[in-house]
């Protein structure tokens, strides 16, 4: 399969994704984190957290748009029909709590094909409003061709 | 709650019947072979899967529980998503502790399925306390 490899570099308008307390609390149910200082306001501001503090893994939900605007994004090429996750890293640096507005920037850092398979990477970088970076992120995907 | 080179941890979890149409909606990745069970059988899937990104969050919670439960003590992790993770069938996340330097454990992770492999290689850092 072609792919269009002259795409890598190409670098997304960032997002921004305003962080709810309620957001939290159904984020944090979902993935079954039971912790209080996601669900209990009090706990959370006498830890020292200004509202509910995000799990880390909640970087997927404010990186959302920003991957997603990649996925489908028609000079990528990218067939989503046969679309897989195949790889997800991230690193965290300052907490995020609710009411913070996170913006992401995502850049696509590699397009390359072997073997019928096509092999991407994306990376994302998220700031607060204050410019303190809260989190990085790898994605790779898989797209499998057709009859594979 | 210091954890320890050569520590294992454990955790186990059975995802129920509904958890991917409730990740949906927490997450905003609607795509249909999470929570159309026809849409997935039709594309050649055993039946709904599980979201990867939400067998990634049981990563990180089994190696947080093992730090002593604070969310905070993660700082990296990194997964290599494998099979495909079905409802209500038990998950068995599985880990031991490579390496604690300068207060910093490096543990490695995978979770299982049954004799399927959801996350494989997943390479976790913590702040070790």
């Amino acid at each position: 399969m072609a792919v269009p490899s002259e795409k890598i570099g190409k670098r997304y308008s960032p997002t921004t994704y305003a962080v709810g307390r309620e957001k939290i609390r159904e984020y944090a149910a979902a993935v079954g984190y039971e912790h209080p200082l996601h669900h209990d306001l009090a706990a959370a501001r006498a830890a020292g957290y200004a509202d509910l503090l995000a799990p880390p893994m909640f970087v997927v939900v404010y990186c959302a748009a920003a991957f997603q605007a990649a996925l489908f994004d028609p000079e990528l090429q990218i067939d989503f029909a046969h679309l897989v996750h195949a790889g997800q890293a991230f690193s965290w640096q300052e907490p995020v709590v609710a009411g913070d507005e996170v913006t992401t920037t995502l850049t696509v850092t590699a397009i390359s094909e072997r073997a019928g398979l096509r092999f991407d990477s994306f990376e994302t970088v998220s700031v607060n409003q204050r410019g303190q970076r809260t989190a990085r992120g790898t994605w790779s995907t898989i797209v499998r061709g057709e009859g594979s | 709650m210091g954890l320890e080179a050569g520590q294992k941890l454990e955790l186990r979890v059975t995802p129920d019947r509904y958890v991917t149409i409730r990740y949906a909606g927490a997450s905003g990745d609607f795509n249909p072979i999470h929570i159309d069970e026809q849409f997935a059988r039709e594309v050649g899937l055993p039946g709904r899967i599980l979201h990867g990104l939400w067998s990634m969050a049981q990563v990180a919670r089994a190696a947080t529980d093992a730090a002593g439960g604070d969310p905070l003590a993660l700082t990296e992790l990194s997964v290599q998503f494998r099979g495909l993770g079905r409802p209500e069938q038990e998950i068995v996340l599985s880990g031991v502790v490579e390496s604690v330097d300068a207060g910093v454990a490096s543990v490695k992770l995978e979770a299982r399925q049954g004799d399927s492999r959801l996350v494989r290689g997943a390479v976790a850092r913590l702040r070790a306390g």
